[in-house]
């Protein structure tokens, strides 16, 4: 594995991921995750379906792709939810001007001169591509930032012992690395023809979330 | 530091910020020592400059509302960021979420000369990042105890204006006024230190004087 994949992977990195939880601070506002019992379940299902896409395209754009605004088109074709694809921009940017400053590229600028606000999967998978990583590297990155995310912000939603959350994301190690092997090998097909794993629950949560947003109180962005 | 009185140290000042971007003030201090009533005394105060003000309290919308309802400051100069339940990680350690709310005031108001980022209430350790902010008030109040200057932490040492609050409440409380101005000024030096009651003076002078003196 690239050394920048854990560049991107780590929490500390200063993209603005620690404002989104991935739909479950919603979740736990209606009870659906309330504690050690129903979180693996919530980061599994999160890592099969919004993690494989976001794992999908990650790998794409590692491979650097000169068509940037038709690879984010697809992924907007197969984000529904107008939250979600906010959310999505919204880190893709603030990741991107992190990165830039990391891995200064032509590459990148291109990307940016066609799409400004990029999605957070195809900031991921540019911006392994242009430091060195591999497309599996790209996809291990978005898979696991699919649920390092949600698993931190249950920590401080909920207050539950980081010690078991921890584990619970090291014992999705497995799924991890042979989603990133499965996106990887799908990579190079036209953006086209992408898979397209959805994910319906995560998209109605993500919509709620930001329909309560306006009404009442919530700590994350998503 | 170079002692050689010939030689030509590089200007230990921070540059002026280029032009095209609006002057960011950082207003940090623990929960309930009056970060959003200073504000808005600012917003009241500084009617000559064009500002705009992002919040980030806990209840993420709470303290824009305060500034809407005070009447102080147009609603869509007013943005707000959510945290994920950590207020010093979105002002110091990953801005991202409050540049870009900064970015976007920016963009909504071409010519914003002032951006006013309030950060959630937080403890004595949290100071905002130079990659954020230009300069940074940090406030605490007589109510939390006038031990709370000599304590210290780097909101209390390194602020480029540390204020006291609520120095009308000192009698109220047992807070000994001269005590807590000394510490401060031992614990920090040079940097300056106010003190004010906003129910003596509501808008804030001494602190919009200190501000005016930086966009000059």
């Amino acid at each position: 594995m690239d050394i920048s994949a854990l560049v991107l992977a780590d929490s500390r990195y200063p993209g603005g991921g620690h404002v989104h939880s991935g739909g479950l601070e919603e979740a736990v506002s209606r009870g659906l995750v309330r504690g050690e019992r129903e979180l693996p379940g919530f980061l599994l299902g999160r890592l099969r379906t919004a993690g494989e896409l976001a794992a999908v395209f990650a790998a794409a754009a590692a491979l650097l792709p000169t068509d940037w605004a038709g690879l984010d088109a697809e992924l907007d074709a197969r984000t529904p939810s107008p939250a979600q694809r906010t959310a999505s921009r919204a880190q893709g940017r603030g990741t991107m001007r992190a990165g830039v400053r990391a891995w200064p590229s032509p590459v990148l600028d291109a990307l940016l001169s066609a799409v400004p606000r990029p999605h957070h999967p195809i900031t991921l998978g540019a911006l392994t591509g242009v430091a060195g990583g591999s497309p599996a590297d790209a996809a291990a990155v978005a898979g696991y930032l699919a649920v390092s995310g949600p698993a931190s912000a249950a920590v401080r939603l909920l207050g539950l012992d980081p010690f078991a959350v921890n584990a619970m994301v090291a014992d999705l190690s497995a799924e991890l690395r042979t989603q990133a092997t499965r996106a990887a090998a799908t990579a190079a097909l036209p953006a086209a023809d992408l898979p397209a794993p959805g994910s319906p629950g995560l998209d109605l949560l993500a919509e709620a979330h930001a329909r309560h947003h306006k009404e009442e109180v919530r700590l994350f962005a998503s | 530091m170079n002692f050689d009185p010939t030689a030509t140290d590089p200007d230990a000042h921070e540059p002026t910020p280029a032009t095209g971007r609006a002057f960011r003030i950082g207003i940090g201090g623990p929960v309930g020592s009056g970060k959003t009533a200073l504000t808005a005394a600012l917003c009241r105060a500084l009617t000559e400059v064009r500002l705009a003000v992002v919040t980030n309290d806990i209840y993420t919308t709470e303290d824009a509302d305060f500034l809407r309802r005070a009447g102080v400051l147009d609603t869509d100069r007013i943005e707000a960021v959510q945290t994920g339940a950590c207020p010093h990680t979105a002002i110091r350690d990953d801005i991202t979420a409050n540049l870009d709310a900064v970015e976007a005031l920016e963009e909504r108001h071409p010519g914003l000369e002032l951006v006013i980022i309030e950060s959630g209430g937080d403890n004595l350790t949290a100071v905002f990042s130079r990659g954020l902010v230009d300069a940074q008030v940090f406030v605490v109040d007589v109510a939390g105890g006038d031990k709370v200057p000599r304590k210290g932490g780097p909101g209390v040492t390194t602020a480029d204006l540390l204020v006291i609050n609520k120095t009308d409440l000192a009698p109220l409380v047992g807070a000994d006024m001269a005590v807590m101005v000394s510490d401060a000024h031992r614990m920090r030096g040079t940097l300056p230190v106010i003190t004010q009651s906003l129910v003596e003076t509501p808008d804030a002078p001494d602190v919009a004087a200190w501000v005016r003196g930086l966009l000059r």
